[in-house]
């Protein structure tokens, strides 16, 4: 079946079956691969793409169903304003370890902010539930979307652990 | 340094080879350092046009400035792609916001060993590669000099420029390239290392390097590979391990749309290698997978099929009391001191089958063609994988290219290669590139799963609550093709405490017959062993009625060395009491009044060459609900923490890692194979309870070591404690059933 789509504001067509995820039609048929693929079943947000500004999972969302709304993946949500400033408090956070979850993270994190745009540290816990990030990122996504939300000032350094010299008394005796 | 046998030896990870336009001398001193002297050749002709000046296998400079390093191992989220190029970066002198890295092929005769495991590349590779760094600095520095026709002894480095100090001149790095390339590579035994004092690179946070590429969706995962006229394949497998194909139905299959091939492999019988299964081809993914919707297969299940965590907890509870039937270690008689110790406790320990669940799940893009193979894998550990499609194809290893593709998440799984003796055989059989990507059900079915395991364990104090005897009976599994083997990271080292440190210890196991795959994941032993042993010492501590700090401190005893230092069997009291001391004073040890059903619980763990301490407060809701508030870390790595934010980043994820393990994690087996399918029987922790982390890297006098794996262990224990001092309930086995934590 053809379908006509609008991806990052551009007009694709692709001929697949009714039943494909857009998941797939974006990474095998389009060849947009920034979208991930992580569980299938809509439970780790890897795949969170947005139709019409609004994050869905696109390993749930079936070709037939898109109709006329605008796809924004990844690849082009850094032309929105909040794209392009979660995109930048990423990299001040230096939020990322192996980085697969985290255009599903920021995705999502766009949708939440265009919904709430000045969230509380429980409604970005409770709109990110829905991502997993196996490395385990979980608090400096959380500080990048405050930074994003213009919530507290961007981060001039890298975060960094502090550092103490050892005291005498637990040097080893050989 | 090898955390797992299939690793080198330490000492063999230094073998640099010439890259094509380098001669290069390599070999092992004698006391097993790196000893390479390279020489590049005198070459007018590579002068002559504008190509890279290439020093040595690790840095390319262009005749613009631009520097380009080599980053040698595999990243899956570990960071070494950014770190191991600031440390060559660092000696060079190079300006770092100008280094370009680029991720290197796997060729262990030009890089040495290139693995992701074991925590392993900051200890091998710290020395080394400041070294061939050094190097680079010194052939710049002689570049000027000659230029000048002045003393090297009057130029200095930095910022990728060489200055005559009484001159004032400048030359760039970019401007020297080609001279510096002309001339005689130094010994790398005798170059001239930085002050640490005067490091600009290390030592200071660096953002991951391919970060801006990630935030933007470009193809640099595994996963992302793509080949002209490529097929995308599903593999099915038998759900019980080692299970054959009997038969196949590939008609339906076949008809389904854009379905190109469908074929049984045979396989060759080993876990690590190529299984048995079905092979469906397909011009885009999901057809491949809806196709497998039709297969009809019957299998030849094997003896796995009567495995179940049931009957290993039944065969495991029977050994109590039972003495074990392989020893570990025997110190002094443990009997006999438990027979006369003032207070005994006698408890039984146990922990999970876990799975790695990388959030990329498995998969693998190959290419053959004029009798070469081409391979795009996401795998911590390529060389053992050339090996195997070696075999299996028949194929000269040098015959076979492999890149290491970025890996979304590691933790051991990717150190086996199965995925990549798929896609090359799928490819040869198929004449076309392959693509091959499991689904997150096959990927939970088909692990090398953290091993469960059972400890039966009596300690015994004495009447001033000292802790006098031990004595574990471990129950583990048996390899597959030797029942008096371990299974891979199913075994226990004769170093685990309170060993050397009391004079009656008894370590015995028993194995049980498995068949279910096993191998290390992100702190193997450790991530299992911390919990049993750091639960039974705040026990003790607590039939003691001392407060486990205290009585952590009296264990360890006065600071000394156990063992050779640098060694993963060494131990080291005082780090370990430097650790606790300063997690202790961070975390308001035994100084903050608590609410009620909110503990703090105090940990502490050796691995993989660092020790860690964490506390952690937690508080536990009437219903049994786990709110874990806040985890204290002290860690010490030596003396370098070569990037603070990678590292802060590291403790961060591997605390809540253990943090996810101990709430919920678990996979079980019936009939042979895994019970949980997906995430929602395997869930993996979410933010909404992800604790806060507070980390103090606590820097000593030793060689700067890994980061990857050793802040995990002490957290479970840590945890777990903090639950019992919340509701005086003790955990003893893992997960955590909440149930039990009910007011």
């Amino acid at each position: 079946m053809p379908y006509t789509l609008k991806v990052n504001g551009k007009m694709q067509t692709v001929d697949v079956e009714p039943d494909t995820p857009l998941l797939w039609v974006l990474r095998d048929t389009i060849g947009l691969v920034g979208t991930k693929f992580g569980c299938g079943v809509g439970m780790c947000g890897a795949c969170t793409v947005h139709l019409d500004g609004v994050a869905v999972r696109g390993c749930q969302t079936r070709i037939s169903t898109v109709g006329t709304k605008a796809v924004t993946t990844i690849e082009g949500v850094g032309s929105t304003d909040i794209g392009a400033k979660l995109q930048k408090a990423w990299i001040d956070h230096d939020v990322i370890q192996c980085g697969y979850c985290q255009a599903g993270q920021i995705m999502n994190a766009a949708s939440l902010l265009t919904k709430t745009p000045h969230p509380s540290d429980q409604q970005i816990e409770a709109g990110m539930a829905g991502n997993l990030c196996r490395c385990a990122t979980y608090t400096r996504i959380k500080s990048a979307i405050r930074q994003a939300a213009g919530l507290t000032p961007a981060l001039a350094e890298a975060p960094a652990p502090r550092q103490v010299l050892a005291d005498a008394a637990t040097a080893p005796k050989a | 340094m090898a955390d797992d046998a299939s690793f080198p030896a330490s000492g063999q990870n230094s073998g640099f080879q010439a890259s094509r336009r380098t001669l290069l001398k390599t070999g092992l001193a004698t006391g097993g350092g790196l000893f390479l002297s390279f020489g590049l050749e005198a070459n007018g002709a590579l002068a002559a046009n504008a190509s890279p000046m290439e020093l040595n296998a690790y840095i390319r400079i262009m005749p613009d400035g631009a520097i380009t390093i080599m980053g040698k191992n595999p990243e899956c989220g570990q960071g070494i792609k950014t770190m191991l190029p600031m440390v060559i970066a660092e000696e060079l002198d190079a300006d770092w916001s100008k280094v370009r890295i680029e991720q290197a092929l796997s060729e262990p005769a030009k890089y040495g060993s290139q693995v992701a495991g074991g925590s392993t590349a900051t200890p091998t590779n710290y020395d080394p590669l400041r070294r061939i760094g050094a190097a680079g600095r010194q052939m710049m520095i002689e570049a000027a000099a000659l230029t000048w026709k002045v003393p090297a002894a009057e130029c200095v480095a930095d910022m990728s420029a060489v200055a005559h100090k009484p001159s004032g001149r400048k030359l760039t790095y970019g401007q020297l390239a080609e001279k510096a390339a002309s001339i005689p590579a130094p010994d790398l035994k005798t170059v001239t290392l930085k002050d640490p004092k005067t490091f600009r690179i290390i030592g200071k946070s660096a953002y991951g390097y391919d970060n801006p590429k990630i935030v933007k969706g470009e193809p640099i995962f595994g996963i992302d590979a793509k080949r002209p006229g490529m097929l995308y394949a599903v593999f099915v497998k038998c759900p019980v391990y080692g299970g054959k194909v009997k038969s196949a139905k590939l008609d339906e299959v076949l008809k389904h749309p854009g379905v190109k091939k469908a074929f049984v492999v045979e396989g060759d019988g080993e876990f690590n290698g190529l299984a048995s299964g079905v092979a469906i081809l397909a011009d885009s993914w999901w057809r491949a997978k809806s196709a497998r919707e039709k297969l009809v297969v019957e299998w030849d299940e094997g003896e796995v099929a009567g495995r179940s965590t049931a009957a290993f907890e039944k065969a495991a509870a029977a050994l109590k009391g039972q003495p074990g039937k392989m020893p570990i270690r025997k110190d002094g008689d443990a009997d006999a001191a438990l027979a006369k110790a003032a207070k005994v406790i006698d408890v039984s320990y146990s922990y999970p089958f876990l799975s790695h669940t990388n959030l990329e799940p498995q998969n693998c893009t190959a290419e053959v063609k004029d009798g070469k193979v081409e391979i795009w894998a996401p795998t911590q550990n390529p060389q053992p994988g050339r090996q195997i499609v070696s075999k299996l194809l028949g194929v000269k290893p040098d015959d076979i290219t492999i890149h290491m593709m970025r890996c979304g998440g590691g933790f051991g799984r990717r150190l086996q290669n199965d995925y990549m003796a798929e896609a090359a055989w799928m490819a040869k059989e198929a004449g076309v590139p392959v693509k091959v990507l499991w689904q997150r059900e096959d990927d939970i079915a088909h692990d090398f799963y953290r091993p469960g395991g059972f400890h039966h364990v009596k300690a015994g104090l004495d009447d001033k609550g000292k802790l006098v005897a031990w004595k574990d009976h471990f129950v583990s599994f048996a390899d597959p093709k030797d029942p008096t083997k371990f299974a891979a990271a199913a075994d226990m080292g004769p170093t685990e405490l309170p060993a050397r440190l009391i004079e009656h210890v008894t370590m015995e196991a028993t194995l049980l017959p498995c068949g279910i795959p096993t191998g290390p994941m992100r702190a193997p032993r450790s991530n299992a062993l911390s919990f049993m042993q750091q639960s039974i010492f705040d026990e003790l501590a607590h039939a003691a009625g001392k407060d486990p700090l205290q009585f952590h401190l009296e264990v360890l005893g006065e600071p000394r060395l156990m063992g050779q230092t640098g060694q993963r069997d060494s131990y080291d009291t005082g780090r370990a009491r430097g650790v606790l001391e300063h997690v202790a004073a961070l975390s308001g040890w035994g100084k903050t009044q608590l609410p009620a059903r909110t503990g703090m619980g105090i940990a502490y763990y050796f691995s993989h060459l660092g020790y860690f301490a964490h506390v952690v407060r937690a508080s536990v809701s009437n219903d049994g609900q786990i709110k874990v508030e806040k985890v204290w870390v002290a860690g010490d790595i030596g003396s370098q923490i070569i990037n603070p934010t990678g590292a802060l980043n590291q403790v961060e994820g591997s605390v809540i890692d253990g943090v996810s393990q101990a709430l919920a994690l678990a996979v079980t087996f019936e009939n042979g194979h895994a019970v949980q399918t997906n995430f929602h029987e395997y869930p993996l922790i979410r933010m909404p309870a992800a604790p806060e982390v507070e980390v103090v890297f606590v820097k000593t006098d030793h060689p700067p070591t890994g980061l990857g794996e050793p802040a995990l262990p002490p957290v479970i224990p840590a945890l777990t404690n903090a639950i019992f001092a919340a509701t005086g309930k003790r955990i003893r086995t893992l997960p955590i059933d909440a149930r039990q934590l009910k007011a």
